[in-house]
């Protein structure tokens, strides 16, 4: 066995962090706060490096798989004698993956910050901010069981809530930041009925036995049938609803493109690379109870998967913000990762989605970083967020322009860079098990192509627009992050996923499968070339396009009216319809009804307080009545 | 002396104190070394508990000390705690603590003021160390009392209105108690004996079927009415935006509290087996407080209606957790009581604090305030997040002991239940959100708002205190938890014996 207790530091040191900066940031000098929330983050990104060395190439496989260690573990909570929550540290393929990604995004995010924010208001609480994000996500991939990562879950969404609302002067960062909360919420509900449910037919929160596919806790519950699905199917589809919303799929998507009101550098760590892929890492964590115990669920996935990335590849097409054209891409990307996990099998070949799935993820990590910390670096030379507002920046922002160009090639999956081999693999696993899917995500290829080249172009080349003042290249602070993630964009593609994270630890033999290959580059290319003729130059053809297409353009740029949707069920129904009848039923029934008790009360005795005069007269002519009367009673009633 | 019977003296110490000073500006001081006496106290016996605890002192009650005071009805002035009254002790010390620094500018009658606040404290202290009916009783009115005055006195708004209404409420739900009080003494032996109040003695007999389906009821609601239970919860809107800063952190955080632990100790611990029968028709009952109570908040104005409203969904879960009769569920329900006590407390403190500045309480009329008052508004910030139930401050903890364990029963009504109140965490968020984007975020919206001071340092000790315990409960909530898990053994073991599950 290798020693990895020392791993507990990885999230224990952006919370202390953040601890440190949060209480006496505002006392810090506003660059050491920086570079110390910096500091902690190069730290941890070393510790996961030698991590990661110590995983996959030092620790014992057994049969050839790569085990999964609780390097840690305490009991936080008990509730049961079965049933505890525990933190701790997990480490499998996916979780030693996911290190890699978060420290290495994360930490490039703060060199860039350190130029990005430079000058701000607040910029201790930035830093203290983006330390409690490390450590919420970083404790979230960790997690030893279900539990933890709920804790975290909800960690994360508040950090992101935090960072949104970052500008908290601004009305539309407040509003964004509440919805994307509010969202998420409601999905972790659903997350939150699914462990429960789970917990009560499996009796433990433990991923090690809730995953093991030998073990008691996969053939539980699934004997009860509840509508047609087995208990266990409808748990794993409430768990997936937290994946949804965290991951911003359709129907939750709504909150990811107005998160974009929070700094460039935090859309690129939390709403691109890390945060947002929870849901596929959930997915990811469960999957072995998903493909035995609950395929129907795993149906679901890949579904909602293939239609959010299908819905938000054709949004992005429209837009002009470009932020919001990298939010709806992201949730294009993230759903091919999630149809990935949803056709894939259970071991060796069969394993081709799964694996597929988190080589994309990685991969996506970086291009998609890379893409907004570009966007950052746009936005700081224009400051504009509108394609509009821009065109011809080539000669002004090189550095920007070739590492963008990297990622835009990446992410449409042109060789040799990673975004060809995962998407490939995607695509080759989709093929095998349905069509239908894979078709969809066929044309989706070719739409990511051209969304990206259509912002590429009207940025970099299209018309020369005049700027008030010279555009001029971000300082070396916000560039060499950039130089960084665009070769981890193009090399990544070199790991051999296959070896190393794969559904059951083992290894397996996986080729590129030319029938699939060729096409998808093919249509890629395609995209490419459509978004040049039309973008290249300053041409009417958009304009055209979206004058005889009147009616769906208007539908899609509009974002399928979804926002208005929600504003409707919010707005109308629950604030309408359902508090302010409560307020008013509380205030005028329920209140009215004790009301109306004193009220009786006291009017009653209003009335007979007559009675009690102090008038002799009035008392003996009470008396004698009564008595007169009772005399009568007596007499001839009672006989 | 005992330790215990220092929970009762301390105070009326610190209230002959209050009364001899000449000099009204010591007044303030004495009720806080008072209070802080108080609260080391709490600290000393907590100790002493866990310490006893470790020892493996196993009785049901610990520190007991019994003293016949009218020998004719066998009325004792008994005392003695366990683990979860040594909570709601600790947890009375320090909103009280945390009370006296909040009202630190109070100038009108400043003496009877205090002189009626740590009565009230008195009452509440007695109320959690009695385990004798009668005297417990007895507390129980000694802290309703004061209210009235220090409602109808030092309130704002139409105070004598609600200061009427609230005492009324709960003399009419302290009427139902005596009654069921009268009712279960009277039903004390069953097998001929001397009749008891001491519930000790009386958990160990069984009361008749026929008087618990009376007696249980009138308990319950009883004590209901204290904690808010739909419908009669509607005191608690008016009375707490009527009642100063002090008052509302008290009634809210700790009286509410009575309610809940009385209906917890008085009507399910001596009659499990009516509970057994009637509970889903308070199940439905409490889970209606749950969410009917967060669908009022949503569309509130005045900072302190929502947080009525926001305590009676809260409350609400505390007497929904009590009637799963599971150990999990109960724990989690004292939790809920603590964190819901602390959490309220903290609220009405800042509201209280943000109102001695702006003079309005009503949302629509502030704006913006994270600029001028940073401090209080980064307090309401973590108060809100926490009242939400963020990993990391009590509710968290509290919330997931209760759904977790009210979702381990076998019967699927109530797991349904539980997810119906378990939705209440979104609604919470709504409306906890919308306060929060209103009130403090967003451009400053008046002018007149640019000279306010931020908090000065007794708000600061006020608010910290606080702060701190809901923090530490939900960042280590294990030795709580267990605390009281292993003081509710006795009382799970009695009703386990009739309700296996």
């Amino acid at each position: 066995m290798i020693n990895l207790g020392y791993t507990i530091w990885i999230p224990l040191l952006p919370f202390l962090m953040f601890l440190l900066l949060g209480l006496a940031g505002h006392k810090l000098k506003h660059k050491l706060s920086g570079l110390l929330g910096t500091g902690g983050l190069a730290i941890i990104t070393v510790l996961s490096y030698i991590t990661a060395y110590k995983y996959f190439f030092t620790s014992e496989k057994i049969d050839g798989a790569y085990q999964k260690i609780t390097a840690f573990n305490i009991t936080w909570l008990q509730f049961t004698d079965k049933l505890h929550i525990d933190l701790g540290v997990l480490l499998d393929p996916i979780s030693v993956m996911m290190l890699i990604v978060i420290t290495t995004v994360s930490f490039m995010v703060h060199i860039y910050s350190l130029g990005y924010m430079k000058g701000e208001k607040g910029f201790e609480r930035y830093f203290a901010f983006l330390s409690l994000f490390s450590f919420s996500m970083l404790g979230l991939v960790l997690a030893t069981n279900i539990f933890q990562m709920y804790i975290f879950w909800e960690l994360v969404g508040v950090s992101s809530y935090l960072l949104i609302g970052f500008y908290y002067q601004k009305p539309s960062a407040v509003s964004a930041s509440k919805k994307a909360f509010i969202v998420t919420r409601f999905a972790d509900l659903g997350f939150l009925i699914g462990i429960l449910l789970l917990s009560f037919n499996t009796k433990t929160f433990d991923f090690i036995t809730l995953t093991d596919p030998t073990g008691t806790a996969i053939a539980q519950g699934s004997g009860i049938v509840f509508m047609g699905l087995s208990v266990m199917t409808w748990s794993m589809i409430f768990v997936f609803m937290g994946g949804i919303g965290k991951s911003a799929m359709f129907p939750f998507h709504i909150w990811l493109p107005d998160a974009m009101e929070g700094p460039t550098p935090v859309s690129a760590l939390i709403h691109a690379a890390t945060m947002v892929v929870a849901g596929v890492y959930l997915i990811a964590r469960m999957f072995p109870i998903y493909t035995f115990s609950a395929p129907v669920a795993l149906e679901v996935v890949a579904y909602v998967g293939a239609f959010s990335s299908l819905f938000a590849a054709i949004i992005a097409c429209t837009q002009t913000d470009i932020k919001r054209v990298l939010a709806y891409s992201t949730i294009s990307q993230i759903g091919y990762m999630l149809l990935a996990l949803g056709v894939s099998g259970y071991g060796g070949y069969e394993g081709l989605g799964y694996m597929a799935s988190m080589f994309h993820l990685f991969a996506h990590a970086m291009f998609k970083a890379l893409l907004f910390l570009g966007a950052g670096a746009i936005i700081h030379a224009v400051h504009s967020n509108y394609m509009t507002d821009m065109g011809g920046l080539r000669k002004y922002l090189p550095v920007t322009h070739m590492t963008f160009l990297i990622a835009c090639l990446t992410i449409a999956g042109i060789p040799p860079l990673s975004g060809f081999f995962s998407k490939d693999e995607i695509l080759a696993a989709a093929l095998h098990s349905n069509k239908l899917l894979f078709a969809v995500e066929y044309a989706v290829a070719g739409l990511t192509a051209f969304y990206m080249f259509r912002i590429y172009f009207s940025i970099f080349w299209g018309k020369e627009t005049q700027y008030h003042e010279t555009p001029h290249e971000a300082p070396p602070t916000m560039t060499i992050p950039l130089i960084v993630l665009a070769i981890g964009s193009a090399l990544s593609g070199l790991i051999p996923f296959n070896e190393l994270v794969t559904s059951d630890g083992k290894a397996f033999e996986s080729e590129i499968e030319l029938l699939v290959a060729i096409p998808s580059v093919l249509i890629g290319l395609l995209g490419i070339g459509i978004a040049y003729v039309m973008y290249r130059k300053e041409t009417t053809i958009p304009e055209k396009l979206a004058a005889t297409f009147k009616y769906s353009y208007k539908w899609a740029y509009n974002k399928f009216y979804m926002d208005e949707l929600y504003l409707f069920v919010t707005k109308k129904i629950i604030f309408k319809h359902i508090s302010e009848p409560v307020a008013w039923f509380d205030r005028h029934i329920v209140d009215g009804t004790m009301n109306a008790i004193a009220y009786v009360t006291q009017s009653v005795s209003f009335r007979i307080r007559g009675l009690q005069s102090g008038q002799l007269q009035k008392y003996a002519y009470v008396f004698f009545t009564g008595a007169i009367l009772l005399a009568i009673l007596f007499i001839y009633l009672w006989k | 002396m005992d330790i215990l019977t220092q929970f009762v003296v301390i105070p009326l110490l610190t209230i002959t104190g209050i009364i001899l000073v000449k000099d009204t500006r010591q007044v303030k001081m004495v009720s806080a070394i008072g209070m802080g006496l108080q609260l080391i106290m709490a600290g000393i016996l907590l100790f002493l508990y866990v310490s006893a605890r470790r020892a493996g002192n196993s009785a049901e009650m610990l520190f007991v000390k019994d003293i016949v005071w009218f020998k004719s009805l066998n009325i004792h002035y008994t005392v003695g705690v366990d683990g979860i009254s040594v909570a709601m002790i600790c947890l009375t010390s320090l909103v009280v603590f945390a009370g006296i620094f909040a009202s630190w500018e109070v100038d009108f009658l400043r003496k009877e003021f205090f002189v009626s606040l740590i009565l009230l404290a008195t009452g509440v202290f007695g109320f959690f160390i009695s385990i004798d009916l009668f005297t417990m009783f007895l507390f129980y009115e000694l802290a309703v009392i004061p209210m009235y005055l220090l409602i109808g006195i030092w309130g704002s708004g139409p105070k004598e209105y609600a200061a009427m209404k609230l005492t009324l409420m709960l003399m009419g739900a302290s009427a139902l108690i005596l009654v069921g009080i009268l009712g279960i003494y009277f039903n004390s032996a069953p097998a001929g004996g001397q009749l008891t109040f001491n519930i000790l003695d009386i958990s160990k007999v069984k009361i008749p079927m026929s008087a618990q389906y009376l007696f249980f009821p009138l308990t319950f609601v009883g004590f209901g009415v204290l904690g808010a239970l739909f419908p009669f919860h509607t005191w608690s809107p008016d009375g707490h935006s009527s009642a100063p800063t002090a008052v509302s952190m008290l009634h809210a955080g700790v009286l509410m509290k009575l309610g809940g632990y009385g209906a917890f100790r008085v009507a399910i611990f001596l009659m499990p087996e009516a509970v057994k029968e009637l509970s889903w028709i308070f199940i439905i009952l409490t889970s209606v407080s749950v969410i009917y109570g967060a669908f009022g908040a949503i569309v509130q104005k005045d900072l302190k209606y929502i947080n009525a409203y926001s305590s009676v969904s809260h409350c609400g879960l505390v007497l929904f957790a009590i009637l799963m009769l599971n150990q999990t569920a109960m724990t989690g329900a004292i939790i809920q009581m603590i964190s819901h006590g602390l959490m309220t407390a903290l609220f009405f403190a800042l509201i209280g604090m943000i109102y001695g500045r702006t003079h309005t309480r009503m949302i629509n009329e502030m704006g913006g305030l994270m600029k001028v008052i940073p401090f209080l508004s980064v307090c309401y910030v973590i108060a809100g997040l926490a009242s939400l139930g963020l990993p990391g401050f009590s509710g968290f903890v509290a919330e997931m002991t209760i759904f977790v364990g009210a979702f381990q029963h076998p019967e699927i009504f109530y797991r349904v239940v539980t997810v119906i109140a378990a939705s209440s965490i979104v609604i919470t968020a709504v409306y906890i959100l919308r306060v929060v984007a209103i009130l403090l975020l967003g451009p400053a919206t008046n002018e007149h708002f640019d000279h306010f001071t931020d908090a000065k340092w007794f708000e600061k000790v006020s608010v910290i205190t606080l702060i701190c315990f809901i923090a530490l409960i939900g960042l280590a909530p294990f030795w709580l938890s267990s605390m009281i898990g292993s003081s509710l053994q006795p009382i799970m073991n009695k009703i386990l014996a009739l309700n296996p599950f």
